[in-house]
């Protein structure tokens, strides 16, 4: 026991979580001051006035009410970005290709937690569960939706991705294309053969409803709430465990180094008695996994799923991956959170500031000017090294 | 890359007059089954496929040329009128015909993948929707609240001179896209441009405040058209009212109408692209797409290449844009979907990227497929749902089968399914291009 407990090393574990703290602080820290100052600028003028004479409060009390929430909420959706994320920049990282599909494979996550769940309501077991029951079938729902989407992820290679490799770069992109079309209607399909629904609805159970209050403090005028729903600390708690435990495996292990040396050089690590196609079949079966769970926790979140769920927080994951630099796990950690918070401040500000001009229905639009200006000034992202074209 | 059977199959069939009757004979076949049998599906495909006889088997090119117009000029137009649905197929596949030209020279020719090219074409859509119709003077009105007796904006004839503005926009819009994201790798390129395609596709959905230019997700009505003339009505109902049995409408005047100036879109498409194909900047395309290192080794200005291919690229969807927002009356952002930009991809990588007849065989078979093949399985299924009908061994009630399963809405699966085979079986597409042709030809230098 001592000799297990020694072997494990604890820089990799405790590095993370550091890396973690100091993202989220300081993305929070950086797009709150920059908020709080546009409000204090834009009080006096007619955005302060029609915020005003709707609401009757000044721009900078609304913004800083609000504030509390609003990193929470970005910290949670950047959470399950991160998760994503990591599996697009695994998959980069090895292979230097652009998994389409893995926006899918987060949907089929999503959809194989939910369906377990929906199921075990239908029976009634889900209603009269105990709280530490309803933890346990939750983390049974994200496990199955784990493995399905791992063994999804693993499939897809195998078949559409592995015969073009050694392709033109863009051929199995257009494959990838295809198959995270294919996967949309065929959940669509499955979902209308069985169900006949389109939309899936997350039930409700266990005390992931609730809020947690913090307590409340005055400033000034404003009387701000400071509260947490339980889903979103769980949220946050099991994507600090993946993300920690990816990194465990990626640094730390003999199976990381592996993938690290297929990674850097296919050729020579083959050389080196690495079982090249092994190590790629692993790499899209923790991005798998990773995504699977991203999408459980996903509709824990937002409770509503279609088949169509992937393809948005897919792309702004990949968005994410290419913010931190793609290839580098740091960085897809980095561009998640980043990318999160900075969504969610346009969304609740974006309003605000334009006078009703703009609202959140531009956020969309906000993560894809993110990706073109980072593509355009810093290509290889903000923690990547400068990736060459491989010949 | 043909089969040797298929090859051997073209050579017996390509002896003296031979070819010349198969395409008669597949002509009037074809029209004779669909003049006979105007709800007839197969009846129709036979009448389509014989473009694809007239282009594969070897004859004189005034014969061909003679018997292609009579084909699209002729033959299609009064059979279109018969049975209005086959002039919609129609219409739609030279619609998405051109699409495809446009994006084959961007993916085909200069080796860009562009995700996001159904944004162009919502460009030209939307320049026409908003100068065709009374939106200038909706501008100030939220959707819906507008009064009814707005003027328009301009008369409906300022249409052929939108069709040239709309060459210049869509143009300047690709360069202004392409100026930045160019310098990107090939993979960024298509994720940016995916991106691209949202952003437009957002702005339509949501431009309706605080001015109203798009009027958002309701979309633009009443669209003008340019007039068309009582004489042209009269005449054409004078020559072939006998033939079609009745008269015709103004109304299917104007799809006939729409569908000649596809055409003619397309003619003049296939021929910048042919002569694009030959010239310097088509081999500096090539070269682009080849190996981008030695091009530029080579002295090709990379930038000014790429961007010159996404202008042609996009001008050719502006004009389309506007020829659509025309025909339809009508446009909303839905036309202009993600799903939209992978269908005309799926067109260019089924025919075979880089080639002009493959593309246009890919435009009409995905189109065909679309509205034809899912739409009758769609028909099918909902007639087997109102019947009694049971499947035997699992006792299923067709009766049962939920509503959501309506293969007419399953064209992501066509899609998927188009990319992922032919990537993996017929990367060159169904009929590759001429310069891959002569890279095969020249590594198997024995077999002709």
């Amino acid at each position: 026991m001592k000799h297990f407990l020694s072997a494990i090393n604890v820089r990799e574990l405790l590095r993370p979580l550091g890396q973690l703290l100091l993202f989220s602080l300081g993305s929070a820290v950086v797009l709150s001051a920059i908020v709080l100052t546009l409000a204090l600028v834009l009080d006096q003028t007619t955005v302060g006035q029609h915020l005003h004479g709707r609401y009757n409060v000044s721009l900078y009390t609304y913004t800083l009410v609000n504030l509390p929430q609003v990193v929470i909420d970005g910290l949670t959706i950047g959470f399950v970005y991160a998760a994503i994320a990591l599996g697009y920049t695994m998959v980069y990282g090895v292979l230097e290709f652009i998994n389409f599909a893995h926006s899918e494979i987060f949907a089929v996550g999503a959809f194989v937690g939910v369906e377990i769940l929906i199921a075990l309501d239908n029976t009634g077991i889900l209603r009269g569960a105990s709280l530490g029951m309803a933890y346990a079938y939750l983390i049974f729902a994200i496990v199955m939706g784990m493995a399905a989407a791992g063994a999804l992820a693993v499939t897809v290679e195998r078949i559409a991705y592995r015969p073009l490799r050694g392709a033109p770069r863009l051929v199995p992109l257009i494959s990838a294309i295809g198959v995270s079309f294919l996967l949309q209607d065929v959940i669509r399909l499955v979902e209308g053969l069985t169900t006949g629904q389109f939309n899936r609805i997350m039930p409700t159970f266990g005390n992931f409803d609730q809020r947690l209050n913090l307590g409340r403090f005055a400033l000034g005028e404003a009387n701000i709430a400071l509260g947490i729903s339980v889903k979103s600390i769980i949220v946050i708690t099991s994507a600090v465990l993946m993300l920690v435990g990816l990194n465990y495996l990626v640094n730390a292990t003999r199976i990381g180094k592996a993938i690290r040396a297929v990674a850097q050089d296919r050729p020579t690590a083959s050389l080196m008695g690495i079982n090249v196609n092994r190590i790629i079949s692993l790499t899209f079966l923790v991005g798998g996994l990773l995504g699977g769970a991203a999408g459980v926790l996903y509709a824990l979140k937002f409770t509503r799923i279609d088949a169509f769920v992937g393809f948005f927080p897919g792309l702004k994951a990949f968005t994410a991956a290419v913010l931190g630099g793609i290839g580098n796990l740091t960085g897809a950690l980095l561009g998640g959170i980043v990318l999160g918070m900075l969504e969610t401040f346009a969304g609740s500000y974006l309003g605000v500031f334009t006078m009703g001009a703009a609202g959140s229905e531009y956020k969309d639009i906000f993560a894809f000017s993110i990706l073109i200006i980072v593509l355009i000034f810093r290509p290889q992202g903000l923690m990547g090294e400068n990736v060459g074209q491989k010949a | 890359m043909t089969t040797p059977f298929s090859t051997l199959l073209l050579r017996t069939l390509n002896k003296g007059v031979l070819p010349y009757l198969l395409i008669l004979v597949h002509i009037a076949l074809g029209s004779a089954l669909v003049y006979t049998a105007p709800r007839s599906n197969l009846a129709f495909l036979v009448l389509i496929s014989s473009l694809f006889t007239l282009y594969v088997l070897k004859a004189d090119n005034r014969f061909k040329l003679i018997a292609g117009a009579i084909l699209a000029l002729l033959i299609i137009p009064v059979i279109g009128v018969r049975n209005i649905f086959y002039l919609e197929v129609i219409f739609q596949i030279s619609v998405f015909a051109a699409l495809a030209l446009g994006l084959n020279i961007v993916v085909g020719f200069a080796g860009l993948l562009d995700l996001g090219y159904v944004a162009f074409y919502a460009v030209g859509a939307y320049l026409w929707a908003f100068f065709g119709s009374q939106q200038y003077f909706v501008l100030p009105f939220a959707p819906g609240t507008q009064p009814s007796d707005l003027p328009f904006l301009l008369p409906g004839d300022a249409f052929y001179l939108f069709l040239f503005i709309a060459i210049i926009v869509a143009a300047l819009t690709g360069i202004l896209l392409g100026l930045p994201v160019l310098r990107l790798r090939g993979d960024y390129l298509a994720i940016v441009t995916l991106g691209f395609g949202e952003v437009i596709r957002v702005l339509a959905n949501n431009l309706d405040k605080p001015l109203n230019f798009t009027n958002g997700p309701q979309g633009i009505t009443p669209i003008q058209r340019p007039t068309m003339p009582d004489w042209a009505v009269q005449g054409f109902n004078d020559l072939f009212g006998p033939l079609i049995g009745h008269t015709v409408s103004p109304a299917d005047m104007y799809n006939l109408y729409f569908y000649l100036l596809a055409l003619l879109v397309i003619i003049v498409i296939i021929f910048v692209t042919r002569r694009l194909d030959d010239s310097k900047i088509g081999r500096a395309w090539t070269a682009v797409r080849e190996d981008e290192t030695a091009a530029i080794a080579m002295g090709v200005p990379l930038v000014r290449m790429k961007l010159a291919a996404f202008a042609v690229g996009a001008s050719f969807a502006g004009v389309m844009g506007v020829l659509l927002a025309a025909s339809r009356t009508f446009i909303s952002p839905e036309s202009f979907s993600f799903m939209q930009s992978i269908g005309v991809l799926s067109m260019v990588i089924l025919g075979g990227s880089g080639s002009i007849a493959g593309v246009i065989l890919g435009a009409a078979v995905v189109t065909i497929l679309n509205l034809q093949v899912l739409q009758g399985f769609s028909l099918y299924l909902s007639e087997l749902r109102q019947s009694e009908a049971i499947i035997p061994i699992i006792n299923f009630a067709w009766r049962d089968l939920s509503t959501q399963l309506d293969p007419a809405k399953y064209q992501r699966l066509l899609f998927g399914l188009i990319l992922i085979l032919m990537m993996i079986f017929r990367p060159a597409g169904l009929i590759p291009a001429k310069r891959r042709k002569r890279k095969l030809a020249d590594d198997q230098p024995a077999a002709e």
